[in-house]
């Protein structure tokens, strides 16, 4: 019957079994110390995802240790499904972004769909209901057939999942680079909204509780997902297709009604949901968190599937599954509430005093394990550390000022750029509105949610530059941060805290575990300046294929608070006549940027640099002069510079235009992606209250009723386009590139 | 006027509704989940929402169309109450056969969410007679199966019985004759894909959708004051 038990615990170690599963040699005598005997073949599994990275963050966790996880507003750090912050009038705030990357390489659709639907469980399994999802997707360049393919399956499956399920997609950002061709990212963020006293946690505790298991049935479908997450995409990763779940939208609509009707009774004592290695992490978890013991008998288990082993039980990431603990002899009135939905809860063990994750089979123990010992023993390792031979060379690479021709066909090139041109073409496809709160829909610098029965409302955004973080990764994880926030003022809010998506090659390699070491360092020293927490995170390790590297992308998303929605502020231009501002000087900085690309189809040289405390200074008294109502528009410098600034400025109507004047170098002026700069335009009526706060901002020009951009340099007109030309250059660039054939 | 807002398995736009025609617009509204018909017996309209009803499984709408509750709403659609349908519950209606016609996936194949603007063709039922003929106004949609068919048949008699209640102005989906929203005869079941309970706030973008739910309580008052 079960064939997995004929494999008995000498063979696994002879054959050394346990590498197939991930586990290696040092793992495995570990495990025998814990156990004092070997492990049977299910007990290895149970091992092996536990200890996996996607589980257990045994290469990342020393990083991770560095990052600010506090603040006064925090109510939730690290460690539970999502983190929680405080946001006033007994409310608080969830989220978390999680990777789906392996999956999406193999079956974009379903990879990105149960990216999806696995970061919508995190938060509402804390008891919120999900109320914003985003996302942050790189791929390779639009121009082969497989990497099209994967683009429009992502975003297929995204939407998919996220219309169905009824939590509004409500932005994100796409990317676009050689080094993501063959290891595409689908990152996914979900924002959940909560009262304080509903929060919950995923804990079984008291001696006798139940624990109920509720959703479909388990399947054989996504059997060591976690540990296909943990390791070089191979080129035959095709094979791994099975280790791909299959998501059902409609099911985690039921479930998410569901356990936001549980969270409503005392009878409950804990929920988390089965993620990542599936009743193996969520039921070791559980209890480990609340220092008891689990005693579960798979016998009791739904089933899709006939005669599977215990292995593959508790192996298995079949999608929307619940585990719960219930107060024993309360059960019926929580497995009421599922078959309201149609669904079914059943219990499957209980709580026990002893500390032990003790799971029966056909009335045989198939595992018995030390339940602390699979969280907190995993092994965690201090992997060396070597700076990057390409850094130093980049350091030294002498500074020159680019020269641009034409300025107008240089911004008309800049635009049609896929990582700048108008990502209409995805957002189109998500329900960015549903739940009635979407006050800023995709395409701006951050998404804008209101909340019901209250004044305010909350700023989303998702960001990271890879190409600078590339090139210097300390100061481009400052950026990462700094950039997020910058999106996150502009929009008028001011920023609570973060999550971060950590993205990266193989740790093994001392040059990658630099790259993750530095920019985590940047990125910690901006989350202290600019007072954003980091109160949830994922980490995605092994992102390479045939021995290339993705450029390291620690994704940030970040969340924001408007007091008031008189604060909500557009980042485009408003009215004719308003007064043009720049904040912010440019430099000849052009390393890792779009004009760079252009010209010389590659990306070197030293990063922009990023001083924190002009940062923090220029951040806090935009903001100040929003929350004043002395702000028309405002919008952050980023890929493109001032010159696709201004373009972008002009594209929600077809009416407005832009005459500004520049001094000093145009080509610099123009396209420089110098950090810490925002374009703001202003009433005539309020310049005094503007310049009194910004001193040195230098006054552009003004919004004209044209529709034209034009921009004079030394007295001279260089740049005169048709703002409608520009956009529908800018906006049909994706689609475009969708057509053509490759 | 008590209004029931229908609750099926994976409806999603039943929270949006009861906040447009409760919270907004004034009406005595409530959540009934598809299995309590009997809740039904003393409600004054009905209001079918959006989302993905037994997750689109089937056929969009054709799953709901079937349940117990769809005969208590034939009841209440024969006896004149108010009856709307909104993107699925759109769906929902055709399926039922309470309007004519099918919804099939959009031309382009691909689910589209934006504003639209919207011409109001007919304002002679109990939903648009706040509007004037001929106005433009903006709603979103948010569909993948918005693409109204009938035959030439079915749309000669919905032509000449002004049953076409609102068009696209830039038809999105490849509907036939832009159709937006069609009506019963008697004027009070509405269809329609796009969304007038995510347009009845000035801060999300569009204050248009609220004279909907508004003609819709304006006219069961005077009916109401008629019967008294």
């Amino acid at each position: 019957m079960q064939l997995t038990h004929n494999i008995n615990p000498e063979k696994i170690e002879q054959d050394r079994l346990y590498q197939d599963m991930g586990l290696s040699d040092e793992e495995f005598e570990k495990i025998k110390t814990i156990l004092g005997r070997r492990p049977n073949f299910t007990e290895t599994g149970i091992f092996s995802v536990m200890w996996s990275e996607h589980c257990s963050y045994k290469t990342s966790k020393p990083l991770l240790r560095k990052f600010p996880t506090e603040g006064e507003n925090v109510l939730q750090g690290p460690g539970e499904g999502a983190g929680v912050i405080d946001i006033g009038d007994g409310q608080a705030v969830v989220f978390k972004v999680e990777s789906h990357n392996h999956p999406s390489a193999v079956e974009p659709y379903q990879g990105a769909a149960t990216g999806v639907g696995g970061i919508i469980r995190d938060v509402f399994s804390m008891g919120a209901r999900p109320i914003a999802l985003m996302n942050s997707l790189r791929f390779g360049p639009l121009t082969t057939n497989r990497t099209k393919y994967l683009f429009s399956e992502v975003v297929a499956g995204i939407a998919g999942y996220g219309n169905c399920v009824g939590v509004p997609t409500v932005g994100g950002e796409v990317q676009f680079d050689d080094s993501y061709e063959d290891n595409p990212l689908v990152n996914a963020m979900c924002v959940g909204l909560i009262n304080h006293d509903d929060v919950q946690k995923g804990i079984a505790a008291g001696i006798g509780n139940t624990i109920l298991y509720a959703g479909p049935p388990t399947g054989r479908d996504g059997i060591h997902g976690a540990t296909f997450a943990s390791d070089d995409l191979a080129e035959d990763s095709n094979k791994d297709r099975p280790a791909v779940q299959v998501g059902d939208p409609f099911m985690e609509k039921l479930i998410i009604e569901a356990c936001l009707e549980v969270i409503h009774s005392d009878a409950l004592v804990g929920m988390q949901d089965m993620g990542a290695a599936g009743l193996t992490s969520s039921a070791s978890e559980m209890a480990s968190k609340a220092g008891t013991g689990m005693e579960m008998n798979l016998d009791l288990v739904p089933q899709r599937e006939r005669n599977m082993t215990a292995y593959e039980m508790m192996l298995s990431e079949s999608q929307e599954r619940m585990l719960l603990c219930v107060k024993a002899g309360r059960e019926q009135e929580i497995i009421a509430i599922f078959e309201k939905y149609g669904l079914q809860a059943v219990p499957v063990g209980k709580v026990i005093e002893e500390k032990v994750f003790r799971i029966k089979h056909h009335d045989e123990v198939v595992a018995d394990i030390p339940v602390d010992s699979l969280a907190d023993d995993a092994p965690v390792y201090h992997m060396p550390s070597k700076e990057a031979e390409y850094y130093q060379a980049f350091q030294q690479m002498e500074v020159h000022t680019p020269h641009v021709d034409n300025y107008g066909e240089t911004l008309k090139r800049l635009l049609q750029q896929p990582t700048i041109a108008s990502k209409e073409w995805v957002y189109d496809q998500y329900d960015s509105m549903v739940q009635t709160n979407t006050v800023v829909t995709p395409g701006s610098d951050a998404a804008v949610v209101r909340i019901k029965g209250t004044d305010k409302a909350l700023a989303i955004t998702t960001d990271c530059n890879s190409r600078y973080i590339y090139l210097d990764p300390e100061e481009g994880g400052k950026i990462a941060v700094a950039e997020a926030a910058r999106n996150i003022v502009c929009s008028g809010a001011k920023p609570l805290g973060l999550t971060d998506g950590l993205n990266f090659g193989n740790p093994t390699n001392p040059e990658i575990f630099w790259q993750m070491e530095k920019s985590v360092e940047g990125m910690s020293a901006a989350c202290e300046a600019l007072q954003t927490p980091v109160i949830s995170g994922n980490v995605s390790l092994y992102n390479q294929s045939k021995g290339k590297s993705i450029y390291p992308t620690p994704v940030v998303g970040m969340v924001g608070l408007h007091e008031s929605t008189a604060h909500i502020t557009p980042s485009f231009f408003q009215e004719a006549g308003d007064i043009i501002y720049l904040v912010g000087e440019a430099r000849n900085e052009f390393g890792g940027s779009e004009l760079q690309f252009i010209q010389d189809g590659k990306y070197e040289g030293k990063a922009p640099h990023l001083d924190l405390k002009i940062e923090a200074d220029r951040q806090g008294k935009l903001l100040s002069l929003i929350q004043q109502g002395n702000i028309q528009s405002a919008h952050d410098l980023a890929e493109g510079g001032l010159g696709v600034a201004l373009a972008e400025s002009l594209f929600a109507d077809e009416v407005l235009g832009a005459k500004v004047e520049l001094s000093g170098n145009a080509a610099v002026e123009l396209f420089s992606e110098t950090q810490s700069r925002f374009l703001v335009t202003v009433k005539a009526e309020n310049q005094g209250a503007f310049e009194e706060v910004f001193a040195d901002a230098a006054k552009l020009g003004e919004v004209t009723a044209d529709n034209q951009l034009t921009v004079r340099a030394n007295n001279e007109i260089i740049l005169q386009e048709k703002a409608a030309e520009l956009k529908a250059l800018w906006k049909g660039a994706i689609p475009c590139l969708l057509k053509s054939k490759a | 006027m008590k209004v029931a807002v229908i609750v099926f398995p994976g409806s999603n736009c039943d929270r949006d509704m009861y906040h447009a025609a409760g919270e907004i617009a004034g009406a005595h509204a409530s959540l009934v989940w598809y299995t309590d018909t009997h809740l039904l017996d003393d409600v004054d309209g009905i209001l079918i929402p959006g989302g993905f009803s037994y997750g689109d499984y089937l056929r969009s709408g054709s799953m709901a169309s079937t349940s117990d509750i769809m005969n208590k709403i034939r009841e209440h659609a024969e006896k004149g109450k108010p009856v709307l349908g909104i993107c699925n519950g759109f769906q929902i209606l055709t399926e039922s056969g309470l309007l004519p016609g099918a919804l099939m996936r959009n031309k382009n194949l691909s689910f589209m969410c934006h504003q639209e603007e919207l011409i109001v063709e007919d304002n002679e039922n109990v939903f648009t007679t706040l509007y004037d003929t001929n106005e433009v106004v903006r709603f979103p949609i948010a569909h993948g199966e918005g693409n109204y068919f009938c035959d030439d048949e079915t749309l000669n008699e919905l032509k000449a019985n002004n049953q076409i209640v609102f068009t696209y102005k830039n038809n999105p989906n490849g509907s036939v004759a832009d159709i937006a929203g069609i009506r019963n005869k008697a004027g009070n079941v509405l269809g329609m894909m796009p969304h007038p309970e995510r347009a009845v706030e000035a801060l999300l973008g569009s204050e248009d959708g609220l004279r909907l739910f508004q003609s819709m309580i304006a006219n069961w008052r005077s009916s109401n004051a008629v019967n008294a």
